[in-house]
């Protein structure tokens, strides 16, 4: 076991150190950089600019320097918002993000379960085509649209919820459901198929022939089996959730992280593409691993690599 | 308990899917009762600094307007009246200036505004080592250029700008700069608190250590998020401040500003610091609650002047008059802008006239005509349009190219590239017409002008030059008679508008929607705003 994580430790390294690399090299090769602007300014003070952030070194040991930085953990100043440093952009925005993230994906998981186990126990029922009319309005229906749609009803016509900003609990809601809504609809998806071929296997009919009640069927024997494959989703998932919460939080003037990645290639602040990437990166290695982990603990049919076939 | 979710959940989004459908625009709120005196208003971004040595933008510009307070100030008319000075001598060859500080002027955390503080601002904004990108509005002091480009070892000591005592601050140019008064009044020319920026440079970073002389100082600042202005009490002329705060969220998205606003959270939503949807401006206007104000600025076409076909000024000129401004604005744009037959905004005065009648097809049809013989071709080479990605410009390139295929025939390919490689395209001469715009960094036409210049001067990209229209702005530049001066530079325009390196679209306008209650915010000529004497009535 700790010959296996240590193994995929070194891996992640490299994985890690391939990626500082190729995101610094391909930014070299995107033409403009930080200070290229509309209103150009006289060559020395651009010299000045490069002296002061270290553009002026060669590109080699920028290179150096970049790796150094991101050992040591110091990302460096940003660019266009000389008020802030890179750490302090991540350690700002990442926690909103985490909290925006988090909150979404148990209404995802939560919701998307119900449905999904309701789907499937009512198979061929109204709620089974209401739940799935739902699972396809989740799925067909991009998030900025339904920010919008969540906005103009619960805020502007209902009043229930702020239209946007970050300030209290009330805040959170509007934004969950936004960016739960299409995870959400995939899970239920996921489970209903699931638990409906769960549900015609023969163990289901024993433990129905022993007499044992619909819920206690359902919920001991059906649903952990049926649960599996969503599972083996919630990795990617929580990752997508994490990363991908940019126009969600664009909406609804949510200071996370999301953001950061998308403005700051458009405005060539170098530092802050490398930070993000960096920090986003680390992030996918360890939930990567982490979800590797969970499939040996919940099936243990799954072996380590490590210790023979797999 | 599932069922119950599933019902809540499946209810909410029918609800949603059948409401959206209905649409409409939402009234807003209502209230009556009289309010405190607190302004909410939107930020299209987090200001990228609150130091007015390092601010380079307009939001930035904002708050810092709003937190300092310089030698001068603009009025309503953008007029510079004294503010800490209260005195102001000029020499007679109006290049040395003497301020005297007003009695009483304090920072915000009670320490005194001297002229030392000045001194030491602007020197620090011209230090190659604080990389301050708009030190080169600084360049109008003697010396002030050399020393920030560390040019014949120039030292910081003979730079133009001298504490002669704590209250007297004399300042030398290097030419008689007729604007330079206003140039007081704007933010790299603010004073710095000396002790608080040596003790921390990060001092401008955060509320808390955050020192300015304005009429507002900073409570809070949730960066990306929220930030909070107060009346500052230790300012010198409080009695005129009324505002107790101003909020400002930072909100990106337009569209969510604009219904903030509709659903009364903001008091104020649209230009200068935030922005309006571009489809809901010609709703707004037809219910007359947009505001409009022309600005000093300029949408324009830059032709490459060195490759063909746009080395002959005739055919320059066909594609300039081919153009129908009026139905761009009418139709595209929708913003109340200006056409532009000139390259200067016409609030500077310098040519009332427009040079050329707007979409004069006759006229282009003959110049490209001639044009081409002079060229000696008989068909045009393939013509390129480059332009930012943005709904805007793609929609103006669209509505051109259609115009010049049905005024002079000619077939225009359009490209498209994101903002950064654009520029740098543009910057390096690989185009062919290429949009930009100028927006004036202070009320005078050489700022309009003296981009063109020099051939490889930085915001040039035409690579037009022209020895008479040189000589104009560098004998404008040291004439201290200001009718004669503004004739050198009428005629320097001339000069311009005959050659058309540019084909001027037209002049920005900034729109805004605000709450009738809400009164005294300044949007000066330039775009600038100011919330010293605003209120809420």
């Amino acid at each position: 076991m700790l010959r296996y994580l240590g193994k995929r430790i070194v891996y992640m390294v490299i994985a890690l150190f391939l990626i500082v690399t190729a995101t610094f090299w391909l930014m070299q090769a995107v033409p403009g950089g930080p200070f290229t602007s509309e209103k150009q300014v006289p060559p020395e003070i651009e010299a000045a600019l490069n002296a002061y952030y270290g553009l002026d070194k060669p590109v080699f040991q920028q290179y150096l320097d970049y790796l150094v930085r991101v050992v040591t953990w110091d990302l460096g100043p940003s660019f266009k918002e000389k008020a802030s440093t890179v750490n302090q952009i991540i350690n700002r925005g990442f926690p909103i993000s985490l909290h925006l993230g988090l909150q979404s994906l148990a209404i995802a998981v939560f919701g998307g379960i119900s449905l999904g186990v309701i789907a499937a126990l009512r198979h061929s029922k109204w709620q089974d085509y209401t739940a799935m009319v739902i699972a396809v309005l989740g799925l067909s229906v991009p998030n900025f649209i339904l920010a919008s749609f969540y906005q103009y009803i619960f805020s502007i016509k209902l009043g229930w919820f702020p239209i946007a900003q970050w300030e209290g609990f009330e805040y959170t809601v509007l934004p969950s459901f936004a960016l739960a809504a299409l995870p959400l609809a995939f899970i239920a998806r996921l489970t209903r198929s699931n638990m409906i071929e769960v549900m015609n296997q023969d163990y289901i009919k024993t433990a129905r022939a022993k007499g044992l009640s619909t819920f206690t069927t359902t919920v001991k024997h059906a649903i952990r089996n049926a649960l599996l494959p969503v599972v083996s989703y919630l990795g990617p998932l929580t990752a997508n959730i994490l990363t991908g919460s940019f126009v969600v939080e664009r909406i609804f003037g949510v200071p996370g992280l999301g953001r950061e990645f998308v403005v700051s290639i458009s405005n060539r602040d170098y530092t802050v593409i490398m930070g993000t990437t960096v920090f986003y990166a680390i992030l996918l290695v360890v939930l990567v691993l982490l979800v590797d982990l969970a499939y040996m603990l919940i099936d243990p049919r799954i072996k380590l690599a490590d210790g023979g076939k797999e | 308990m599932k069922k119950s979710l599933f019902a809540l959940l499946s209810s909410l989004l029918l609800l949603g899917a059948a409401l959206a459908g209905c649409g409409g625009a939402s009234q807003g709120a209502q209230q009556e009762e009289s309010k405190p005196q607190v302004l909410r208003i939107n930020l299209h971004s987090e200001p990228p600094t609150a130091d007015p040595g390092l601010a380079e933008d307009s939001t930035s510009g904002g708050i810092v307007r709003a937190t300092f307070d310089g030698l001068t100030r603009l009025d309503a008319e953008g007029k510079p009246q004294p503010s800490v000075a209260e005195d102001i001598q000029i020499s007679e060859d109006l290049k040395t200036y003497t301020f005297k500080i007003r009695d009483g002027v304090l920072w915000s955390n009670g320490d005194p505004v001297t002229a030392h503080d000045f001194e030491y601002a602007w020197k620090r904004a011209l230090d190659p080592a604080t990389a301050a990108n708009y030190a080169y509005q600084l360049y109008y002091i003697k010396n002030g250029e050399k020393y920030n480009k560390k040019e014949g070892g120039i030292t910081a000591d003979d730079v133009g700008v001298k504490a002669l005592d704590d209250k007297t601050l004399q300042v030398e140019l290097e030419n008689p700069t007729p604007f330079f008064l206003e140039l007081t009044a704007f933010y790299t020319y603010y004073p710095v608190n000396k002790k608080v920026v040596e003790a921390n440079p990060q001092w401008a970073n955060e509320a808390a250590t955050h020192v300015g002389n304005g009429p507002f100082k900073m409570e809070s600042w949730e960066h990306k998020s929220k930030l909070v202005l107060v009346k500052n009490d230790k300012y010198w002329e409080k009695d005129k401040v009324k505002l107790e705060r101003i909020e400002f969220s930072m909100i990106e998205d337009l569209s969510t500003e604009l219904s903030m606003y509709e659903n009364g959270d903001l008091d104020w939503a649209g230009e200068p610091l935030g922005d309006l949807p571009l489809d809901a401006i010609p709703a707004l206007r037809d219910q007359g609650r947009l505001v409009t104000q022309p600005i000093a600025g300029t949408y324009w076409y830059k032709f490459n002047t060195e490759k063909e076909p746009f080395n002959n000024v005739k055919i320059r000129k066909a594609f300039a008059y081919a153009i129908n401004r009026q139905a761009i604005i009418d139709n595209v744009t929708r913003g109340g802008e200006l056409p532009a037959m000139g390259a200067v905004p016409p609030s500077m005065n310098l040519n009332p006239e427009p040079f050329f009648k707007d979409n004069d097809v006759e006229t282009a049809k003959k110049l490209l005509a001639e044009g081409m013989q002079e060229l000696g071709i008989t068909k045009l080479p393939p013509i390129t349009l480059s332009y930012n990605t943005h709904d805007g410009h793609k929609k103006i390139a669209e509505a051109i190219q259609d115009q010049w295929k049905q005024a002079l025939g000619v077939d225009v390919t359009l490209q498209n590239t994101e903002w950064k490689v654009y520029i740098e395209d543009l910057h390096e001469g690989n185009f062919q017409i290429g949009r930009m715009g100028w927006l004036g960094d202070f009320n005078d036409p050489v700022n309009f002008l003296e981009l063109f210049k020099d051939k490889y001067g930085g915001n040039n990209d035409t690579r037009w030059e022209h020895p008479k229209f040189k000589e104009l702005l560098t004998q404008s530049a040291v004439e201290t008679d200001p009718e004669k001066r503004k004739q050198l530079l009428a005629e320097a325009e001339k000069i311009f508008m005959e050659e058309m390196p540019v084909a001027p679209i037209y002049f920005y306008t900034m729109s805004w929607v605000k709450d009738d209650d809400v009164k005294g915010v300044i949007v000066d000529g330039l775009g600038n705003v100011d919330y010293k004497w605003a209120y809420i009535e």
